[in-house]
Protein backbone atom coordinates (compact mmCIF):
# COMPACT_ATOMS: atom_id res chain seq x y z
CA UNK A 1 0.00 0.00 0.00
CA UNK A 2 0.92 3.56 -0.51
CA UNK A 3 0.24 7.27 1.58
CA UNK A 4 -3.50 8.15 0.44
CA UNK A 5 -2.86 10.90 -2.37
CA UNK A 6 -6.29 12.50 -2.11
CA UNK A 7 -6.88 13.84 -5.47
CA UNK A 8 -6.03 10.72 -6.76
CA UNK A 9 -8.54 8.81 -4.41
CA UNK A 10 -11.33 11.25 -5.19
CA UNK A 11 -10.66 10.23 -9.26
CA UNK A 12 -11.37 6.57 -7.84
CA UNK A 13 -14.19 7.21 -5.63
CA UNK A 14 -16.03 9.41 -8.71
CA UNK A 15 -15.29 6.81 -11.02
CA UNK A 16 -16.91 3.77 -8.75
CA UNK A 17 -20.11 5.94 -8.53
CA UNK A 18 -23.11 4.19 -9.22
CA UNK A 19 -21.54 0.87 -9.91
CA UNK A 20 -22.83 -2.44 -8.22
CA UNK A 21 -19.88 -3.40 -5.49
CA UNK A 22 -19.32 -5.47 -2.99
CA UNK A 23 -17.75 -4.03 0.22
CA UNK A 24 -15.48 -5.15 3.23
CA UNK A 25 -15.00 -2.66 6.20
CA UNK A 26 -13.82 -3.21 9.69
CA UNK A 27 -12.43 -1.62 12.60
CA UNK A 28 -10.17 -3.17 15.13
CA UNK A 29 -8.34 -2.34 18.21
CA UNK A 30 -6.87 -6.50 18.54
CA UNK A 31 -8.31 -9.25 20.44
CA UNK A 32 -5.74 -8.69 23.14
CA UNK A 33 -6.45 -4.96 24.03
CA UNK A 34 -8.70 -5.83 26.96
CA UNK A 35 -5.77 -8.48 28.06
CA UNK A 36 -3.23 -5.77 27.60
CA UNK A 37 -5.34 -3.11 29.45
CA UNK A 38 -7.85 -4.28 31.59
CA UNK A 39 -9.62 -0.99 31.82
CA UNK A 40 -9.84 -0.77 27.95
CA UNK A 41 -13.70 -0.89 26.15
CA UNK A 42 -12.82 -3.15 22.97
CA UNK A 43 -15.09 -2.89 20.54
CA UNK A 44 -14.76 -3.35 16.33
CA UNK A 45 -16.83 -4.49 13.65
CA UNK A 46 -16.65 -6.26 10.29
CA UNK A 47 -18.84 -6.72 7.20
CA UNK A 48 -17.47 -8.37 4.20
CA UNK A 49 -19.60 -8.90 0.40
CA UNK A 50 -21.68 -7.07 1.69
CA UNK A 51 -23.34 -5.51 -1.77
CA UNK A 52 -23.49 -1.60 -1.93
CA UNK A 53 -24.00 0.98 -4.59
CA UNK A 54 -23.17 4.74 -3.88
CA UNK A 55 -24.60 7.93 -5.79
CA UNK A 56 -21.37 10.28 -4.73
CA UNK A 57 -18.39 9.98 -2.29
CA UNK A 58 -15.65 12.48 -1.06
CA UNK A 59 -12.70 12.18 0.68
CA UNK A 60 -12.15 14.82 3.10
CA UNK A 61 -9.50 15.52 6.10
CA UNK A 62 -5.75 16.45 6.24
CA UNK A 63 -4.95 12.67 6.68
CA UNK A 64 -5.79 10.30 8.39
CA UNK A 65 -8.55 11.13 5.97
CA UNK A 66 -12.32 10.18 5.78
CA UNK A 67 -14.34 8.87 3.10
CA UNK A 68 -17.92 9.15 3.50
CA UNK A 69 -20.23 7.41 0.24
CA UNK A 70 -24.07 8.46 -0.08
CA UNK A 71 -25.93 5.34 -1.03
CA UNK A 72 -29.20 5.28 -2.38
CA UNK A 73 -30.89 4.73 0.56
CA UNK A 74 -28.24 5.45 3.38
CA UNK A 75 -24.37 5.99 3.67
CA UNK A 76 -21.30 4.34 3.87
CA UNK A 77 -18.31 6.05 5.89
CA UNK A 78 -14.64 5.64 7.14
CA UNK A 79 -12.61 7.67 9.22
CA UNK A 80 -8.15 7.29 10.16
CA UNK A 81 -7.80 6.19 6.44
CA UNK A 82 -3.98 6.61 5.76
CA UNK A 83 -2.85 4.39 2.38
CA UNK A 84 -4.47 2.59 -0.04
CA UNK A 85 -3.88 0.44 -3.60
CA UNK A 86 -5.86 -0.41 -5.99
CA UNK A 87 -4.27 -4.77 -6.23
CA UNK A 88 -4.13 -6.72 -9.13
CA UNK A 89 -7.76 -7.63 -8.91
CA UNK A 90 -8.90 -4.11 -9.11
CA UNK A 91 -10.06 -4.18 -5.61
CA UNK A 92 -9.47 -0.91 -4.42
CA UNK A 93 -8.28 -1.57 -0.41
CA UNK A 94 -8.41 1.51 1.83
CA UNK A 95 -6.71 1.19 5.09
CA UNK A 96 -5.70 2.81 8.25
CA UNK A 97 -2.35 2.10 10.34
CA UNK A 98 -1.88 3.76 13.53
CA UNK A 99 1.92 5.03 14.67
CA UNK A 100 2.95 1.15 15.12
CA UNK A 101 1.76 0.38 11.56
CA UNK A 102 -1.26 -2.33 12.86
CA UNK A 103 -4.21 -1.91 11.09
CA UNK A 104 -6.62 -0.41 12.73
CA UNK A 105 -9.29 0.02 9.72
CA UNK A 106 -9.90 -1.24 6.93
CA UNK A 107 -12.36 -0.14 3.68
CA UNK A 108 -12.41 -1.99 0.65
CA UNK A 109 -14.28 -1.65 -2.37
CA UNK A 110 -14.65 -4.20 -5.38
CA UNK A 111 -16.78 -5.10 -8.53
CA UNK A 112 -16.44 -9.06 -7.39
CA UNK A 113 -16.74 -10.63 -4.03
CA UNK A 114 -14.00 -10.58 -1.85
CA UNK A 115 -12.50 -14.51 -1.05
CA UNK A 116 -14.88 -15.71 2.00
CA UNK B 1 7.05 -41.17 24.10
CA UNK B 2 4.18 -40.32 22.38
CA UNK B 3 2.68 -42.39 19.71
CA UNK B 4 1.33 -39.17 17.36
CA UNK B 5 0.67 -35.81 18.63
CA UNK B 6 -2.24 -33.69 17.41
CA UNK B 7 -1.98 -30.08 17.88
CA UNK B 8 -4.73 -28.11 17.42
CA UNK B 9 -4.89 -24.40 17.21
CA UNK B 10 -6.86 -21.28 15.46
CA UNK B 11 -3.93 -19.07 14.14
CA UNK B 12 -0.72 -19.50 12.43
CA UNK B 13 1.62 -18.36 15.00
CA UNK B 14 -0.23 -19.62 18.18
CA UNK B 15 2.70 -22.84 17.90
CA UNK B 16 5.17 -20.39 17.90
CA UNK B 17 5.27 -18.80 21.49
CA UNK B 18 4.37 -21.38 24.05
CA UNK B 19 4.82 -24.83 22.42
CA UNK B 20 7.20 -24.69 19.37
CA UNK B 21 9.99 -25.93 22.20
CA UNK B 22 7.65 -28.88 23.19
CA UNK B 23 6.28 -29.65 19.40
CA UNK B 24 10.15 -29.75 18.75
CA UNK B 25 11.24 -32.36 21.31
CA UNK B 26 8.38 -34.53 20.20
CA UNK B 27 9.83 -34.18 15.95
CA UNK B 28 12.91 -34.50 16.98
CA UNK B 29 12.84 -37.88 18.92
CA UNK B 30 10.59 -39.17 15.99
CA UNK B 31 7.15 -38.66 17.12
CA UNK B 32 4.58 -37.79 14.42
CA UNK B 33 3.03 -34.39 14.88
CA UNK B 34 -0.27 -33.53 12.89
CA UNK B 35 -1.02 -29.39 13.07
CA UNK B 36 -4.68 -29.01 13.00
CA UNK B 37 -4.66 -25.36 12.24
CA UNK B 38 -7.94 -23.81 11.81
CA UNK B 39 -7.50 -20.29 9.88
CA UNK B 40 -5.00 -18.39 8.03
CA UNK B 41 -4.94 -15.13 10.48
CA UNK B 42 -6.42 -13.42 7.66
CA UNK B 43 -7.86 -10.49 10.67
CA UNK B 44 -4.15 -9.95 11.90
CA UNK B 45 -3.40 -5.93 12.68
CA UNK B 46 0.21 -6.54 12.26
CA UNK B 47 0.97 -6.21 8.53
CA UNK B 48 4.92 -6.45 8.44
CA UNK B 49 7.31 -3.88 9.37
CA UNK B 50 7.89 -2.23 7.26
CA UNK B 51 4.33 -2.95 5.57
CA UNK B 52 4.24 -5.94 3.17
CA UNK B 53 0.88 -6.87 3.54
CA UNK B 54 -2.60 -5.79 2.68
CA UNK B 55 -5.64 -7.02 4.40
CA UNK B 56 -6.43 -9.21 0.88
CA UNK B 57 -2.76 -10.68 0.81
CA UNK B 58 -2.56 -11.24 4.28
CA UNK B 59 -3.89 -14.92 4.29
CA UNK B 60 -1.36 -15.78 1.31
CA UNK B 61 1.97 -14.48 2.94
CA UNK B 62 0.58 -15.94 6.38
CA UNK B 63 0.19 -19.52 4.70
CA UNK B 64 4.00 -19.18 3.31
CA UNK B 65 4.97 -18.17 6.99
CA UNK B 66 2.65 -21.26 8.42
CA UNK B 67 4.63 -23.69 5.73
CA UNK B 68 8.11 -22.73 7.11
CA UNK B 69 7.30 -22.71 10.48
CA UNK B 70 5.91 -26.53 10.06
CA UNK B 71 9.33 -27.28 8.51
CA UNK B 72 11.40 -26.02 10.98
CA UNK B 73 9.05 -27.84 13.53
CA UNK B 74 9.84 -31.18 11.97
CA UNK B 75 5.67 -30.85 11.27
CA UNK B 76 4.99 -33.11 8.24
CA UNK B 77 1.10 -33.09 8.31
CA UNK B 78 -0.33 -29.90 8.33
CA UNK B 79 -4.22 -29.64 7.89
CA UNK B 80 -5.84 -26.40 7.31
CA UNK B 81 -9.17 -25.95 8.13
CA UNK B 82 -9.88 -23.05 5.62
CA UNK B 83 -12.36 -20.82 8.58
CA UNK B 84 -11.65 -17.37 8.96
CA UNK B 85 -9.95 -15.64 11.46
CA UNK B 86 -12.47 -14.44 14.30
CA UNK B 87 -15.45 -16.24 13.15
CA UNK B 88 -14.83 -19.64 15.16
CA UNK B 89 -17.19 -18.65 18.14
CA UNK B 90 -19.84 -17.55 15.45
CA UNK B 91 -19.45 -20.77 13.49
CA UNK B 92 -21.95 -24.09 13.62
CA UNK B 93 -19.68 -25.76 16.46
CA UNK B 94 -21.12 -28.85 15.81
CA UNK B 95 -19.75 -29.23 12.53
CA UNK B 96 -16.22 -28.07 13.68
CA UNK B 97 -16.74 -30.92 16.61
CA UNK B 98 -17.40 -33.45 13.54
CA UNK B 99 -14.23 -32.36 11.79
CA UNK B 100 -11.80 -32.49 14.35
CA UNK B 101 -13.47 -35.87 15.43
CA UNK B 102 -12.33 -37.08 11.53
CA UNK B 103 -9.05 -36.38 12.47
CA UNK B 104 -8.92 -37.54 15.62
CA UNK B 105 -10.12 -40.98 14.07
CA UNK B 106 -7.56 -40.54 11.18
CA UNK B 107 -4.48 -40.06 13.55
CA UNK B 108 -5.12 -41.43 16.93
CA UNK B 109 -3.52 -39.18 18.47
CA UNK B 110 -1.68 -40.32 22.45
CA UNK B 111 -1.54 -36.64 22.88
CA UNK B 112 -3.59 -33.44 22.03
CA UNK B 113 -2.26 -30.25 22.36
CA UNK B 114 -4.37 -27.13 22.50
CA UNK B 115 -5.86 -24.07 24.64
CA UNK B 116 -7.58 -24.34 27.76
CA UNK B 117 -11.23 -23.04 27.37
CA UNK B 118 -12.01 -19.90 29.01
CA UNK B 119 -8.55 -19.49 29.62
CA UNK B 120 -7.51 -18.48 26.49
CA UNK B 121 -8.02 -14.74 26.12
CA UNK B 122 -8.66 -14.84 22.26
CA UNK B 123 -12.31 -15.67 21.62
CA UNK B 124 -10.80 -18.18 18.65
CA UNK B 125 -8.65 -19.94 21.03
CA UNK B 126 -11.03 -20.44 23.65
CA UNK B 127 -14.15 -21.90 20.93
CA UNK B 128 -11.39 -24.21 18.85
CA UNK B 129 -10.76 -25.67 22.17
CA UNK B 130 -14.09 -25.62 23.85
CA UNK B 131 -14.75 -27.85 20.35
CA UNK B 132 -11.27 -29.97 20.91
CA UNK B 133 -12.72 -31.08 24.13
CA UNK B 134 -16.49 -31.60 23.25
CA UNK B 135 -14.87 -33.99 20.38
CA UNK B 136 -12.46 -35.67 22.80
CA UNK B 137 -15.51 -36.43 24.78
CA UNK B 138 -17.35 -38.30 22.72
CA UNK B 139 -14.48 -40.51 22.49
CA UNK B 140 -14.78 -43.34 25.04
CA UNK B 141 -13.17 -42.61 28.72
CA UNK B 142 -10.41 -45.66 28.07
CA UNK B 143 -9.84 -44.74 24.54
CA UNK B 144 -9.39 -41.05 25.22
CA UNK B 145 -5.70 -39.32 24.30
CA UNK B 146 -4.58 -36.60 26.92
CA UNK B 147 -4.86 -33.11 26.44
CA UNK B 148 -2.52 -30.86 27.52
CA UNK B 149 -4.30 -26.94 27.68
CA UNK B 150 -2.58 -23.85 27.25
CA UNK B 151 -3.98 -20.85 29.67
CA UNK B 152 -2.55 -17.31 30.03
CA UNK B 153 -5.33 -15.50 30.60
CA UNK B 154 -4.99 -12.72 33.68
CA UNK B 155 -5.17 -14.64 36.86
CA UNK B 156 -5.72 -17.81 35.52
CA UNK B 157 -3.57 -19.37 38.32
CA UNK B 158 -5.93 -18.65 40.85
CA UNK B 159 -8.17 -21.22 39.34
CA UNK B 160 -6.75 -23.76 37.69
CA UNK B 161 -3.41 -23.85 40.09
CA UNK B 162 0.05 -24.22 39.11
CA UNK B 163 0.21 -26.36 35.74
CA UNK B 164 1.02 -29.71 36.11
CA UNK B 165 3.43 -29.96 32.87
CA UNK B 166 6.46 -27.90 32.51
CA UNK B 167 8.61 -28.87 29.79
CA UNK B 168 12.16 -27.41 29.88
CA UNK B 169 12.62 -26.80 26.19
CA UNK B 170 16.27 -25.09 26.62
CA UNK B 171 17.70 -27.31 24.06
CA UNK B 172 15.47 -26.06 21.48
CA UNK B 173 15.63 -22.18 22.03
CA UNK B 174 17.53 -21.37 18.90
CA UNK B 175 15.50 -23.47 16.54
CA UNK B 176 11.72 -22.05 18.36
CA UNK B 177 13.24 -18.49 18.05
CA UNK B 178 13.48 -19.58 14.10
CA UNK B 179 9.73 -20.55 14.40
CA UNK B 180 9.00 -17.18 16.06
CA UNK B 181 11.41 -15.49 13.03
CA UNK B 182 9.21 -17.45 10.66
CA UNK B 183 5.80 -15.91 11.18
CA UNK B 184 7.30 -12.56 10.33
CA UNK B 185 4.61 -10.43 9.45
CA UNK B 186 3.10 -10.92 12.76
CA UNK B 187 6.32 -10.64 14.67
CA UNK B 188 8.72 -8.44 13.17
CA UNK B 189 8.02 -6.03 15.02
CA UNK B 190 8.68 -7.26 18.51
CA UNK B 191 11.14 -10.01 17.38
CA UNK B 192 14.33 -8.17 17.54
CA UNK B 193 13.57 -6.70 20.58
CA UNK B 194 12.80 -9.80 22.09
CA UNK B 195 16.08 -11.93 20.65
CA UNK B 196 18.09 -9.02 22.15
CA UNK B 197 16.74 -9.36 25.09
CA UNK B 198 17.09 -12.82 25.47
CA UNK B 199 20.90 -12.58 24.27
CA UNK B 200 21.39 -10.67 27.32
CA UNK B 201 19.59 -13.43 29.19
CA UNK B 202 16.45 -11.30 30.72
CA UNK B 203 14.47 -13.46 32.69
CA UNK B 204 11.12 -12.77 31.23
CA UNK B 205 12.50 -13.70 27.81
CA UNK B 206 14.50 -16.82 29.10
CA UNK B 207 11.81 -18.02 31.22
CA UNK B 208 9.30 -17.75 28.31
CA UNK B 209 11.72 -19.10 25.83
CA UNK B 210 13.19 -22.01 27.50
CA UNK B 211 9.70 -22.81 29.60
CA UNK B 212 6.48 -24.31 28.03
CA UNK B 213 4.12 -24.56 30.41
CA UNK B 214 0.43 -26.87 29.87
CA UNK B 215 -2.74 -28.25 32.27
CA UNK B 216 -3.94 -31.62 31.74
CA UNK B 217 -7.04 -31.11 30.81
CA UNK B 218 -9.54 -32.97 33.09
CA UNK B 219 -11.76 -34.37 30.34
CA UNK B 220 -13.07 -37.24 32.20
CA UNK B 221 -14.11 -34.32 35.24
CA UNK B 222 -15.42 -31.77 33.23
Amino acid sequence: MKPIDPRLVQETISEYAGKELYVHLETTNGAYASHNNQGFFSVGTFLRNARIKYVQGKITGEGPYRIGLELEGGWAYAEGLTDWEIDSQNQILFAGHDPDGKLAIAFQLSEKPFRK
Amino acid sequence: MEDHVLVIFPHPDDEAFGVAGTILSHTQSGTPVTYVCLTLGEMGRNMGRPLIANRETLPDIRLKELEEACRLLGIEDLRRFGMRDKTIEFTDEGLLIDRISEVIDDVKPSLIITFYPGYAVHPDHNATAAAVIQAVKKIQPDDRPTVHALAFSEGCEDILGEPDIVHDVSRFSSQKMKVIEAHQSQTAGVFQTMKQRFLDQDETVMERMNTERFWTFPVDKS
